[in-house]
Formats: structure tokens, C-alpha cells, sequence
């Protein structure tokens, strides 16, 4: 219970008796919205009542839906959704992880009913999706990213999350091939787990090809810092890397720098092949339609939540670009033999004997960790041949 | 194993990544801190240098993809900075406005248009600025990297160089430094304060729409909506770093430019402890001489009389 939500209570109970003055007033809002402002200029989206068979749907992005990234992965999803019969959907960019999601997520739900809130970047999880779950435990919250715990969490919140590492692994490959120095680079926003099983994931796949191949990693210290993934990238050009990849919100800058100065590159949220057609080998694509249209389903037919959703290449949670021209056939015949191998859950990335870079065994020899394994959720290392430092 | 062209550098990379980052990364610090140099020396702080930044890159890019001539693209983002700069210097010759307050809501208004006006061309490419190729002497491709020049850094040096000797040694440039000294010595002389500190506010404006243009159509070359982040207002406080001289400004950028570069360079050599004490260099740089720099006991030397946070 935060202290506001306390406060409110009091003041509820000290000045009038009835049960739900808040909910009340909100109703009067509402109503007042709906019929002054609504009729007044004549607005069409205006909701006057929750129609059976009808949803609206609420998708909250922390930056531009259309950054050749993260965002737009998640906006191409919403997209899908607003096809489906009953759905609406509505939208808000660069809401920043702070108080401003919960008055976001707020308003879709007041002010146009939605019933099913998408809140897409890591850090809206908690306090504040939680939180307001808590205070509208009929409306579903799908957060993504792996946070969400059956002991810990609401039913009404859950998370849903891709093994784009599987991908990740099939960038390495073709990044093993391309590769003459043997030095591949990994430009990464910050150190958490999901990141850093990237980083591991392309290493290893790239290691697959040619063992004695390393990996830099880079961490630039936030999600969306163009200048300086743009110094990142030549830094580690003028290493000698000649194969770079990358974790941050938006690739853009990292593909078209690494283009721009003579080495490969492999995409990753989205398809970047157009900003450099001869450069991109093949990327890490989310398909968020899947669970999006897994959970607009189940709450259209009032079936339980599913709160703890995830899948890679099998599910059709993740995909891959089309390979480059820069991809030799070799290349392609390992990758897709790879990928066939994922699609039939036949292929496992983490398996033990696994060193991290310090030399400490992480996975024990005989041991191996399928993509479900939540401890791979917890991911707090870089693999031998990473160059690195968490 | 390693082929000739992708040697790698070791430790070296680091001062020639900051050496190359210093000259990549410092044009749009140049451009910023000069303009809202020359408006400060006229008497009045424009904070809202940030949101014409913005607003540079956006219209660059736009006009850029538009036309097919990064140049227009320049030009039409130092138009779009001189309307802002206009736009602030005319608010602010009404009586009883406060400059810095104009220029925060300037700033928050000059990227919210950007951002608007801007949405259609974050998707497509447009075609950016050639570079000058200073390092083909070199046989080391890194070293030909880091001396690939824009044409705006030349001018930029140069318009250092201009604007310190025109403040010395010209009319315009000690009108300029009078009305921003002695708003009441320039009047006694028969010169119109607010004339003059509308056109250098709007000339201010068009250094910085053009260094907004570097940002979109150079490095890192592309239109987006966190492209700025926050470069505007550090160059404003650079002016005060610099004591309000154009050669310490240049200098100054110089020294961001290549901080921001400290931290990226260290990773790729494989010093990898303490990389966001690294990253926040350039801000630790600011703090530090900031504070080494201030007394309570004096003005700072060099400020312009007539500037509201000195007066």
C-alpha cells in the first residue's frame, strides 16, 4: 500500500460514509467526459459503455513506435491487433518509467475503458504496474519481460517474453562466418539478465563456427543513447571487431554507423536490413502478435488469465530476418540446420561444461538448460571468450 | 590470421577514440555554445538553445530527405533556429519577461514541435553530409577514421576564430559587447539595446539550428527522437565554462566531445570495471570544474554586466 492510496482512504472515510466515493466521482467524470466533452466535439473513440464482445486495449511504449527497435516491435503487434473484430486499441509513446505510466495507464482505463493494458517497457513492472493492478483488479496487465512470479504477483498481471537468444545464437553463426578477425562486437544497453543472455547466446553461436573466436562487449549505460552507441561501435571497429550486434532500444545508429564504416552487422527488436542492405547479415526479430493475440483472445472470452507466457522460434514468439548478401551458403546451411533443430526443441544454447569469463564453471558438464529453465532468467554472467565485465 | 586493414590498435584506440570522438562528437557543442555565446554577450541567456537543437535536427533531416541536398538541409535548419531565436528575442524585449523563463518554455516548445512535426521522418533515409577525408596519409585505417572531418567542424573552428576577433576588433562585435556590458552606455551612444539583442539572440538561434543539423545529417546521422539528448543544455552551460569566450568555447567542446568517447574507448580495450563512472565523464568533468572554478566571494570574470544571472 503506497502512502497516497492510504491517504485517499482516510479522506474517503472522514468526509463521506459511503462505501465507494471514489469510484463515484470517477463516474461522474466519466459521465460528464462522455456526454460534455464527447458530444460537445463530437469525438468518435469516445466509450459509453463495455459492450459485450468489444475490447479495448491499451499499449504503452517508452519511446518512438517507430525506432526500428524495441518500440516498434511492440507497435507492429498493437497493429495485428487493431485487424482483430471488437478490438480497439489505443496508444501512448515515450511514457517514461516514472509516475507518468500509472496516470497512462490511468486514463486508458478511465477514460476509454480499456480493459487489458500492454505496458511494454521493463522498469513500468514495478512499483508502478503492480500498483495499479492492485487498484483495478479486473483489468489485465501483460507486462514484457521476464518479472512476473505465481507467489509474488496478482492474477491479474503477468508477463510474457520471447528466447530471442535462440536468434541471438543464429546471428552468431552467421556472425562466425563473416568474421576475419575473429573478434565480433556486442553493443549492450545495461547488464541484466536478458541482455547479458544475448550477449552469451550470439558468443556461443559464434563460437560454434570458429571456437577461439571472442566477443567485446560494450555497455553504454541506458536504452536509447545514440551518440554514444555511435562512438561504441567505431571504438570497437578501430579494435579490429568486424561483426557487431547489439541490446539497445533502438539499432539504428549501431547498423548504419557499422555500415558506414566497412563492417557487418546483425539486427536485433526489428528488421533493419533496409538502412544497410549489403552490411545486415540476419537479426533477431520479436513477433509479439502471438501473445498479444493470445491475451486479447482469453480476455474477450473471460477465460483466466495466462500469466506466464513465453516461447522463441518454435511458438512464433521470435523470428529472423532474411539472410543478407554478405551471408555465404555455408553460413545459411548451419544456421537453418540450427534453427530446424530449435523449431523441434531438439537444440539446446546453455549445456554444461559452460565457463563464465573469470573462469567459474556456471552450467556443470552433464547439465543442460532448455530454453524454459527459469533459471536462465537469472542470467548473471558473460561466457568464456566474452571481453567483459558485468 | 588478422587482415592488415582491421589491426587492432590496443591501447592506442583509446586516445585516437578520443581524439576521433573529439572531432565527431564536438560540432554540435561548437555550433550551440557559439550561438548562445554571441547571445549572452549581447545581455541575455537563451536556455531554450536545447529545443532549437532539436528542432535543427528534425527540420535538417526533413528538408534533407525532402529536397536531396543536405546543404538545403543545413541552411533550412539554421532558418528554423533563427525563427526560434527571433521568436525569443522579440518575447523578451516586452516589458517585465524574464529571458531564462522564455527560453524553458522554448526549449520544451521547439522539441515538442520537432517531435510532431518529425514523426514522418524517422522511418526514411535521407541523405547526409559528406565528410573530408584529412587521413589519407595514413596508412592505419583507424587513424583515416578518426580523421574523417566534416566540413561544418571546419567552419565551425573557424567561426571561433571569427567570432573572438570580431568581438575585439570590429563595430558590430563591440556594439554587441556594450549593449550586453551597459544596457545604459548604448542607449547614451544612440543604440537600440533591443534591436540589438534580437538579432544576436536570432543569429545565436541559427548557430545552433545548424548544429541541431550535424547531430541528424553527419553523426550519428540519422533523425530520432533521442537523438539530442540533453547536448543543447550542456552547451549552454559550457558558455559559463568557458567564460564567455568563442576560442574557450571551441576548446571546451573539444574536451565533451572526446569525455564522451572516454567511456565506449575503455570497453573496447578491455578495461571494463567502472564503465558508468567512464560514461558520466563528461558530467563529472562539468561538476569538477565548476566547483573548482566558482567563488561566493566574486562574479565570474568575464560574465557580461548585463546578464540576469550576474546582475
Amino acid at each position: 500500500m503506497s502512502k497516497q492510496d492510504v491517504n485517499g482512504d482516510c479522506r474517503a472515510s472522514a468526509t463521506k460514509p459511503s462505501a465507494v466515493p471514489n469510484t463515484a466521482r470517477r463516474e461522474i467524470v466519466r459521465a460528464l467526459a462522455v456526454a460534455g466533452v464527447g458530444s460537445a466535439l463530437g469525438l468518435p473513440f469516445m466509450p459509453t459503455a463495455r459492450a459485450e464482445g468489444k475490447l479495448v486495449v491499451g499499449v504503452i511504449y517508452v519511446g518512438p513506435k517507430d525506432d526500428y527497435g524495441y518500440n516498434q516491435a511492440q507497435a507492429q503487434a498493437a497493429a495485428a491487433l487493431k485487424k482483430l473484430p471488437g478490438v480497439t486499441v489505443v496508444e501512448e509513446e515515450k511514457v517514461p518509467e516514472t509516475m507518468d505510466v500509472q496516470k497512462a495507464m490511468g486514463s486508458m482505463i478511465e477514460q476509454d475503458g480499456a480493459s487489458l493494458i500492454f505496458p511494454t517497457s521493463y522498469g513500468y513492472f514495478d512499483p508502478h504496474m503492480l500498483k495499479m493492478a492492485e487498484k483495478y483488479p479486473k483489468v489485465r496487465f501483460a507486462h514484457c519481460g521476464g518479472l512476473w512470479s505465481a507467489d509474488k504477483h496478482p492474477k491479474n498481471t503477468g508477463s510474457y517474453f520471447g528466447y530471442i537468444d535462440e536468434c541471438q545464437f543464429l546471428n552468431g553463426i552467421a556472425a562466425g562466418h563473416a568474421t576475419k578477425s575473429r573478434k565480433i562486437g556486442f553493443i549492450a544497453a545495461k547488464a541484466i539478465p536478458q541482455v547479458l543472455r544475448n550477449i552469451n547466446a550470439f558468443t556461443l553461436g559464434a563460437q560454434s563456427v570458429h571456437p577461439d573466436i571472442t566477443c567485446q562487449v560494450i555497455f553504454t549505460g541506458d536504452w536509447a543513447m545514440p551518440v554514444k552507441e555511435a562512438e561504441a561501435t567505431n571504438s570497437l571497429v578501430d579494435q579490429g571487431v568486424d561483426v557487431v550486434t547489439m541490446h539497445v532500444d533502438s539499432p539504428k545508429v549501431v547498423v548504419e554507423t557499422a555500415a558506414r564504416r566497412g563492417i557487418y552487422g546483425c539486427g536485433y527488436h526489428a528488421n533493419q536490413s533496409a538502412l544497410a542492405p549489403k552490411a545486415y547479415l540476419t537479426g533477431a526479430e520479436w513477433n509479439w502478435t502471438t501473445p498479444y493475440t493470445a491475451h486479447v483472445t482469453a480476455a474477450m472470452s473471460g477465460a483466466p488469465m495466462n500469466n506466464f507466457m513465453r516461447g522463441g522460434l518454435k511458438e512464433g514468439y521470435v523470428k529472423t530476418s532474411a539472410y543478407g548478401p554478405a551471408v555465404p551458403d555455408v553460413a545459411r546451411k548451419m544456421a537453418d540446420g540450427v534453427k530446424g533443430k530449435m523449431m523441434k526443441d531438439d537444440f539446446v544454447i546453455f549445456k554444461g561444461p559452460l565457463k563464465d569469463n573469470t573462469g567459474k564453471v556456471v552450467i556443470p558438464s552433464g547439465t543442460s538448460r532448455v530454453q524454459t529453465d527459469v533459471v536462465l532468467e537469472q542470467m548473471n554472467y558473460l561466457v568464456a571468450g566474452v571481453v567483459g565485465k558485468v | 590470421m588478422a587482415v592488415d586493414a582491421a589491426q587492432a590498435l590496443g591501447l592506442w584506440g583509446v586516445p585516437l577514440a578520443v581524439f576521433g570522438g573529439a572531432i565527431r562528437a564536438s560540432t554540435p557543442f561548437i555550433f550551440v555554445s557559439l550561438g548562445e555565446c554571441l547571445t549572452e554577450k549581447s545581455g541575455r541567456i537563451n536556455l531554450g538553445l536545447e529545443g532549437t537543437l532539436v528542432m535543427g535536427a528534425m527540420g535538417g533531416y526533413g528538408v534533407s530527405y525532402l529536397t536531396g541536398n543536405p546543404w538545403l538541409g543545413v541552411l533550412a535548419a539554421g532558418l528554423a533556429g533563427c525563427l526560434l531565436g527571433l521568436l525569443h528575442g522579440v518575447v523578451c524585449s516586452l516589458p517585465r519577461v524574464n529571458d531564462i523563463a522564455v527560453g524553458i518554455g522554448l526549449m520544451l516548445l521547439g522539441t515538442g514541435v520537432a517531435f510532431f512535426l518529425g514523426k514522418p521522418f524517422v522511418q526514411p533515409r535521407a541523405p547526409i553530409l559528406p565528410a573530408l577525408h584529412l587521413g589519407a596519409w595514413s596508412s592505419i585505417a583507424q587513424v583515416r577514421a578518426a580523421l574523417e572531418v566534416n566540413v561544418l567542424f571546419v567552419i565551425g573552428a573557424l567561426l571561433a576564430v571569427l567570432l573572438h576577433w570580431g568581438f575585439v576588433n570590429t563595430r558590430v562585435g563591440l556594439v554587441v559587447r556594450m549593449v550586453g556590458d551597459s544596457a545604459d552606455a548604448a542607449r547614451a551612444m544612440g543604440y537600440s539595446v533591443g534591436r540589438v539583442r534580437i538579432l544576436s539572440t536570432a543569429a545565436g538561434g541559427f548557430l545552433a539550428g545548424v548544429g541541431g543539423s550535424f547531430l541528424s545529417l553527419y553523426y550519428p546521422g540519422s533523425w530520432n527522437e533521442g537523438l539530442s539528448s540533453g547536448q543543447g543544455l550542456m552547451a549552454v552551460a559550457l558558455v559559463i565554462f568557458a567564460r564567455w569566450s568563442p576560442l574557450r568555447c571551441f576548446f571546451a567542446a573539444l574536451l565533451f566531445g572526446g569525455m564522451g568517447a572516454l567511456g565506449p574507448a575503455l570497453q573496447s580495450v578491455g578495461v571494463t570495471s567502472g564503465y558508468y563512472l567512464f560514461n558520466a565523464a563528461p558530467y563529472v568533468l562539468t561538476l569538477v570544474i565548476m566547483a573548482a572554478s566558482c567563488s561566493p566571494r566574486r562574479t565570474l570574470a568575464g560574465a557580461p554586466g548585463e546578464l540576469s544571472v550576474t546582475r
